[in-house]
């Protein structure tokens, strides 16, 4: 592979990944408040559904955007209103509303399969597309990708830098103290669970009007990603970068899976495809195992030398949820 | 060690007084929420384009116009059984055993590996199916052994755990079916050579409804229920699952009670995958579960994680799923209609009862076991 094929290989990756990106940060706000949106992969699919629908029966690529945004924060709403006015538990509702979103849009989505609608085209930005190697890579995109760029210094800056994100950690933190010191619990779980589900709604069209253009129903190849998106916010322990990072790396493995297909004869693509999903175990098992108590009795056992290089890169990986989150608020 | 203290025998009263006032004004909400379902079905079904009544009159005569159409209820009535049944024991330790799909598959693949291993032997045929339905049960326990390790020892929640093994098993299967156990010449999706019928279990007049499944269905959702209503693993079981600390301190081995948990789950799911394979489908096919994995856990939620209504609403959701296969050919709509309908009602049911919870002067009731609506999530639902 020479380097031209290399740069335009690892823009597309870029591109791949931007859904994945804006879903996963939409899903770190949700969770930072403390609350777990568990319906993004019913989401995911309707809003790929509707948003196709909405482009190929308007023509309007914004109205689709809009569209996608919505569907997703009206899922969202619903799990907001059964969780935190209703107190049921998040993961059943979650868990609900992504199989009846995921039927939905295959029902709903069924006279439209296969119709073809349009596509996001690329915008080069001026200037900056000359540079080379990163001109490739960065500049040379189409719109929503440059949104994912910026939504994760954006959310970065937002959640730990600004006075709201402050707010919004104490509340995924200690909801009673940010109580007592005047902050609307419940009002700010709402709004972010509703952002969270709008940007979550976001990636459905960048993947049926760009990433993977089209509605192909149970084919689409979307069922799982949302599951994906789930397990990328706890690789990147709540924190926007490396919440991006884990989407990255993963866009990362789906292509090399198929740059290196030919070379992988006697392996059956459906083999490859669901490679990341043992590798999400594994992800999971290694960023989790420092909670595990019998870690610390075997580490404690170990002699001096390897203990402290174990230990260290145990709690290099190790990552701490929101401590509130799936918890219930009671006001009074 | 804490002292271990004796635990009372038996669950408080209130939920063994079975209809009383609560349970009157339940089903009048339950009859709401089925109401309300029905009602946004319709209204996708306009969105849609089709008329809901007709639609709904299809799904009733698919489902029940012929003995045909009867029996093949049935026959998706067990493996529904065995999946509730299933995670009724899990949801009871406060887990979210949503790997249960991979386990009904890990049991198909066991029970297709010995039936291989053991056709053309000149050992009896019914014992080669009766060892083969045990592989099948193993096979989904220890599959599900391996989310609970994950979860108990890896600190890896059971969803993320769960669905991870359900694509696993996906994989394995199309492994299989498109590898070394592929029909001769080329593999398809079609699955692997069918057995002879010798080594399936005898069906009903020409029908694929076996007495055999359905008898090993009903004894299962009986054995769960006396397992968590009427025994002292049962109440543990529940301890555990309402409060693990509390249950610890009570001397309830906490993470051996969770692992049992995933056992019998898993083995009750891989028996469902073995009957799928011994009476349904005589080979392996891709996609053996057929999601009702998936359905098990909606109507263990639906049920409110009662054992003693799996029996009739799994009837119902069977019925459902049967009924609409048909619609793509009547009246041109996805069969999905199905799993829409049963998901807006489970959607129904939990809004339903969160809104009687907040609304209702009295108390809620706390006594129910596993992650009950309303109350606070077990100490771990959640912990990722």
């Amino acid at each position: 592979m020479d380097g031209a094929t290399l740069v335009i290989g690892l823009a597309g990756v870029l591109t791949a990944a931007a859904p994945l990106v804006v879903a996963t940060i939409g899903e770190t706000f949700a969770e930072r408040a403390g609350v777990i949106n568990l319906s993004v992969n019913g989401t995911i699919l309707l809003s790929a559904m509707g948003s196709f629908v909405v482009a190929v029966s308007t023509g309007s690529l914004v109205l689709a955007f809009i569209a996608g945004a919505l569907i997703g924060a009206l899922v969202a709403l619903i799990v907001a209103f059964g969780s935190i006015t209703l107190r049921q538990s998040q993961v059943a509702i979650g868990f609900v509303l992504t199989l009846f979103c995921r039927d939905l849009s295959y029902f709903l989505g069924n006279p439209f399969m296969g119709e073809k609608g349009p596509m996001l085209s690329v915008h080069p930005i001026p200037l900056l597309e000359d540079i080379p190697v990163l001109g490739t890579m960065f500049f040379k995109q189409d719109v929503m990708t440059y949104f994912s760029f910026v939504l994760i210094a954006g959310a970065w800056w937002w959640i730990f830098r600004t006075r709201p994100g402050l707010v919004l950690r104490a509340v995924g933190e200690r909801p009673e103290a940010a109580f007592a010191r005047g902050a609307r619990v419940k009002l700010v779980r709402y709004a972010y669970t509703t952002l969270g589900g709008a940007l979550v709604g976001l990636a459905g069209p960048m993947y049926s009007l760009s990433v993977k253009a089209g509605w192909k129903g149970t084919i689409s190849g979307l069922d799982g990603l949302g599951w994906i998106v789930l397990a990328i916010v706890i690789f990147g322990a709540w924190n926007p970068v490396r919440v991006a990072l884990g989407a990255y790396l993963f866009g990362l493995l789906q292509w090399l899976s198929v740059v290196l297909q030919p070379h992988l004869q006697g392996i059956p693509s459906q083999v490859l495809q669901v490679a990341p999903f043992p590798l999400m175990i594994l992800t999971l098992l290694f960023v989790n195992i420092g909670n595990a108590e019998w870690v610390e009795r075997v580490l404690a056992a170990l002699p001096e030398r390897p203990r402290k290089a174990v230990a260290r890169a145990i709690r290099a990986l190790r990552v701490v949820q929101p401590r509130s989150l799936g918890v219930p608020f009671e006001q009074d | 060690m804490p002292e271990r203290q004796p635990l009372p025998s038996r669950p408080a009263p209130s939920s063994r007084r079975r209809f009383g006032r609560r349970t009157w004004t339940d089903l009048g909400l339950q009859s709401g929420a089925l109401v309300l379902a029905f009602l946004l079905t319709s209204v996708i079904l306009l969105v849609a384009g089709a008329p809901p009544f007709q639609a709904y009159v299809e799904i009733a005569k698919g489902a029940a116009a012929s003995f045909t159409d009867i029996s093949n209820v049935l026959v998706a009535w067990v493996p529904l059984l065995l999946a509730s049944a299933g995670v009724l024991v899990t949801f009871a330790a406060g887990l979210w055993n949503i790997g249960v799909e991979g386990q009904i598959v890990l049991g198909a693949v066991l029970t297709t590996w010995v039936l291989r291993l053991l056709q053309d032997t000149s050992l009896p045929p019914a014992f080669i199916v009766v060892l083969a339905i045990i592989a099948g049960i193993v096979g989904g326990a220890l599959w599900a052994a391996l989310a609970g390790i994950l979860k108990t020892f890896g600190g890896v929640n059971e969803i993320f755990g769960g669905l991870g093994l359900n694509f696993v098993a996906t994989a394995l299967t199309l492994w299989l079916i498109f590898g070394p156990w592929k029909r001769p010449g080329i593999g398809s999706m079609s699955g692997t050579e069918p057995f002879p019928e010798q080594l399936g279990l005898p069906t009903v007049g020409g029908e694929r409804l076996s007495l055999w499944s359905l008898g090993l269905g009903i004894v299962a959702v009986i054995a769960v229920y006396v397992l968590l209503e009427r025994t002292h693993v049962g109440l543990r079981l529940k301890a555990v699952g309402l409060n693990q600390r509390a249950a610890f301190l009570l001397g309830v081995p906490t993470w051996q009670y969770a692992l049992l948990a995933f056992l019998l789950c898993g083995g009750l799911a891989g028996l469902a995958g073995a009957v799928q394979v011994t009476g349904v489908y005589h080979r392996l096919i891709p996609s053996i579960s057929s999601g009702y994995g998936f359905l098990g856990l909606m109507i263990g939620m639906l049920i409110a994680y009662k054992a003693i209504w799996v029996a009739p609403v799994a009837l119902f959701f069977a019925a459902l799923n049967i009924g609409s296969i048909q619609l793509p050919i009547v009246l041109k709509l996805d069969s999905t209609l199905s799993g829409v309908l049963q998901g807006a009602l489970v959607l129904f049911v939990l809004l339903v009862e969160g809104a009687r919870q907040r609304y209702s002067r009295r108390a809620p009731s706390t006594m129910v076991a596993g992650p009950v609506p309303g109350t606070s999530p077990p100490d771990d639902v959640g912990a990722v």
